[in-house]
C-alpha cells in the first residue's frame, strides 16, 4: 500500500491549549488549519494545570510580559463568551480579582517593592493593592491567623481549564479545523514550498507552514526546524478536596475554590525531569500550607492529587520564534497557556500571518538567551 | 421503601441522625440503617443544593456523604455504633453565581 500525502496550509503540531488557541485563531483569519495531536499518552500540561487567568507577579523582570499578560486577561471575557456561543459550554470564568497570600510581613513588603518597581517601569499603569491582615479578613473571613496579608490585583481570575481545553477543540472542529488525534508527529522535514510531516512510522502529510506548539515534545522536534527549544520540564503537584461550602471568594496562586466547590491546592516546583508521578511527602507539605491559609481545611477530605509538567524556558517567559533557517516554521511555547489563551487566539495568529496590526513579540525570541549566555 | 428480613435476630443499636434517634441493628452501616428508617435523601450537594441519598452501597459513588465528628464520611462504609452522632454533610449553601 502506498501512503497518501495529505496537504494543509498550516500544520499545528500539538493540540493542547496553546496549539488549539492558535489553531482556532488562524482558522478565524480564514486559514486552512490541521492539528496533529499525540493523544492522551502525551505529557499534557493542559490537563494538569491550576486554571488561573493571572496577571499579578507576571513580568516583574520584563515589563513587556506584564503588558502581554494584561492584554490577554483583558481579552478573556470576550474570548470566553465567544467559545460559549460556539460550543454551549460555560467556562466558569470569573475575573473578580485574586491574591498572593504571605505568611510573613517582611516577605510581603519585599514583594510590594518589586510590584512598585514594575509599576514605575510601566509608567504607573499597573493595578495592585496591598492588603493587611484586617483588610484581608473583611474580604475573606475564613483566612487563618497565620496569614500576614496579601497582594491583590483586580485583574486576576480563574477558569475551568478542562472546560477550556474541551471547548477549544469543539469550537475548532465547528469552525473547520481538521484534527488528527492519536497522531504523534515523529519528524518534520523542510521541503520545497513547505514541510513534510511524518506521523508515527508511515503516514505522511505536507504543510506550507508549521506551528510547533508541542509543549515538551518541541525539545525533540524543534532542532530540525532551526529552533534551539531551550525548554525543560518542571513538575507541579496539585491537590483537590471534597466539595466544600464557600470558603474563598477569590482565587490565589496557591489555593482556589473551583466552580464545582472543591478547594484546589497547588503547586510544588520540582526539577526532576520527565517524571509526572506525585509523592505523599509533597502532598502533605501542600496540605499543611493550605491549612495555614484556610484552617477549615484541617477536616476536609482530600479526593485527588496529581502532578503535571510545566514547560519552562530559562527565564520562565514565553518563546515566540520564527525560524531563521526554515521560513514558514514558528515555535510557540509558554508556561501560562491558560492566561495567554485569549492572546494566543486573538492576537498571536496575526504575528504568524504577518498582519499589519500584529503584536510586537520581538523580546520573546530565542535570541534573548544568547545575550544572557554572553554576559 | 425497604423491609428488614424478619429472622435477622441481631441486637438493636441506637444512634442519632440530625438529632433524631434512629434504631438500627448491629452490623448495619449508617446508610443501611437510614434506608431502613425511611430516609431517602440524606443531604444536599454543597454547590447546587440538589438532594442526594445512598446509591451504590459499596463505597464507590460518594453520594451518601454524612458528617461524623466534623469529618465527611461515606455512610455506606461506616458501621453503626451505639450513640453515634451523625449529621447531614452539607453546611449552609453559600455559593452564588457571581462568586462574591
Amino acid at each position: 500500500m502506498c501512503p497518501s500525502v495529505m496537504e494543509t496550509e498550516f500544520a499545528i503540531i500539538g493540540g493542547g491549549v496553546v496549539g488549539l488557541s492558535v489553531a482556532y485563531g488562524l482558522r478565524k483569519l480564514g486559514k486552512q488549519v490541521t492539528v496533529f495531536d499525540e493523544g492522551d499518552t502525551a505529557f499534557r500540561a493542559s490537563r494538569g494545570n491550576f486554571g488561573l487567568v493571572w496577571v499579578q507577579s507576571k513580568g516583574l523582570n520584563q515589563p513587556a510580559y506584564a503588558r502581554w499578560t494584561r492584554r490577554s486577561a483583558a481579552a478573556w471575557r470576550d474570548f470566553s463568551d465567544e467559545l460559549s456561543r460556539q460550543t454551549g459550554e460555560d467556562l466558569k470564568l470569573v475575573q473578580n480579582g485574586g491574591y498572593i497570600f504571605h505568611l510573613d510581613e517582611e516577605e510581603l513588603d519585599a514583594e510590594r517593592k518589586k510590584y512598585e518597581q514594575l509599576k514605575t517601569e510601566l509608567g504607573g499603569d499597573y493595578p495592585f493593592e496591598v492588603m493587611g491582615a484586617n483588610a484581608l479578613k473583611r474580604e475573606e473571613p475564613h483566612i487563618g491567623p497565620k496569614v500576614a496579608g496579601a497582594l491583590f490585583c483586580a485583574e486576576d481570575g480563574h477558569v475551568n481549564p478542562l472546560g477550556l481545553l474541551r471547548s477549544l477543540a469543539d469550537a475548532g472542529r465547528k469552525s473547520g479545523v481538521v484534527f488528527h488525534v492519536n497522531s504523534k508527529v515523529t519528524e518534520i522535514t523542510p521541503a520545497v514550498g513547505g514541510f513534510d510531516i511524518r506521523v508515527g512510522s508511515s503516514r505522511a502529510y505536507f504543510a506550507e507552514k508549521v506551528v510547533l506548539t508541542a509543549g515538551l515534545g518541541a525539545m525533540q522536534l524543534g532542532p530540525s526546524l532551526g529552533f534551539r527549544t531551550p525548554i525543560r520540564p518542571q513538575q507541579g503537584q496539585v491537590l483537590i478536596t471534597e466539595k466544600m461550602p464557600k470558603l474563598l471568594n477569590r482565587p490565589s496562586v496557591e489555593i482556589r475554590q473551583v466552580d464545582e466547590g472543591g478547594i484546589q491546592i497547588g503547586a510544588t516546583k520540582a526539577e526532576i525531569g520527565l517524571e509526572d508521578g506525585e509523592t505523599l511527602q509533597e502532598t502533605a507539605k501542600l496540605a499543611r500550607h493550605a491549612i495555614d491559609i484556610l484552617p477549615a481545611l484541617a477536616k476536609a477530605k482530600l479526593v485527588r492529587s496529581w502532578a503535571a509538567l510545566r514547560i519552562m524556558s530559562p527565564d520562565g517567559l514565553p518563546i515566540y520564534q520564527r525560524s531563521g533557517s526554515c521560513p514558514g516554521a514558528y515555535f510557540i511555547t509558554c508556561h501560562s497557556g491558560i492566561t495567554l489563551a485569549a492572546a494566543h487566539s486573538e492576537f498571536l495568529p496575526k504575528w504568524i500571518t504577518g498582519e499589519a496590526d500584529a503584536p510586537d513579540l520581538s523580546v520573546f525570541g530565542e535570541e534573548r538567551f544568547d545575550v544572557q549566555a554572553a554576559q | 421503601m425497604f423491609k428488614r428480613l424478619s429472622d435477622h435476630g441481631a441486637k438493636t443499636v441506637r444512634f442519632t441522625f440530625d438529632g433524631q434517634t434512629v434504631s438500627a441493628r448491629e452490623g448495619d452501616t449508617v446508610a443501611a440503617a437510614l434506608f431502613a428508617a425511611g430516609y431517602a435523601s440524606i443531604r444536599k450537594t454543597p454547590v447546587h443544593l440538589s438532594e442526594r441519598g445512598p446509591f451504590c452501597m459499596m463505597g464507590a459513588c460518594y453520594d451518601c456523604l454524612v458528617e461524623i465528628d466534623g469529618i465527611t464520611v461515606q455512610a455506606c462504609m461506616t458501621p453503626v455504633r451505639p450513640g453515634l452522632v451523625v449529621n447531614r454533610a452539607a453546611p449552609a449553601h453559600t455559593f452564588s453565581g457571581d462568586a462574591g
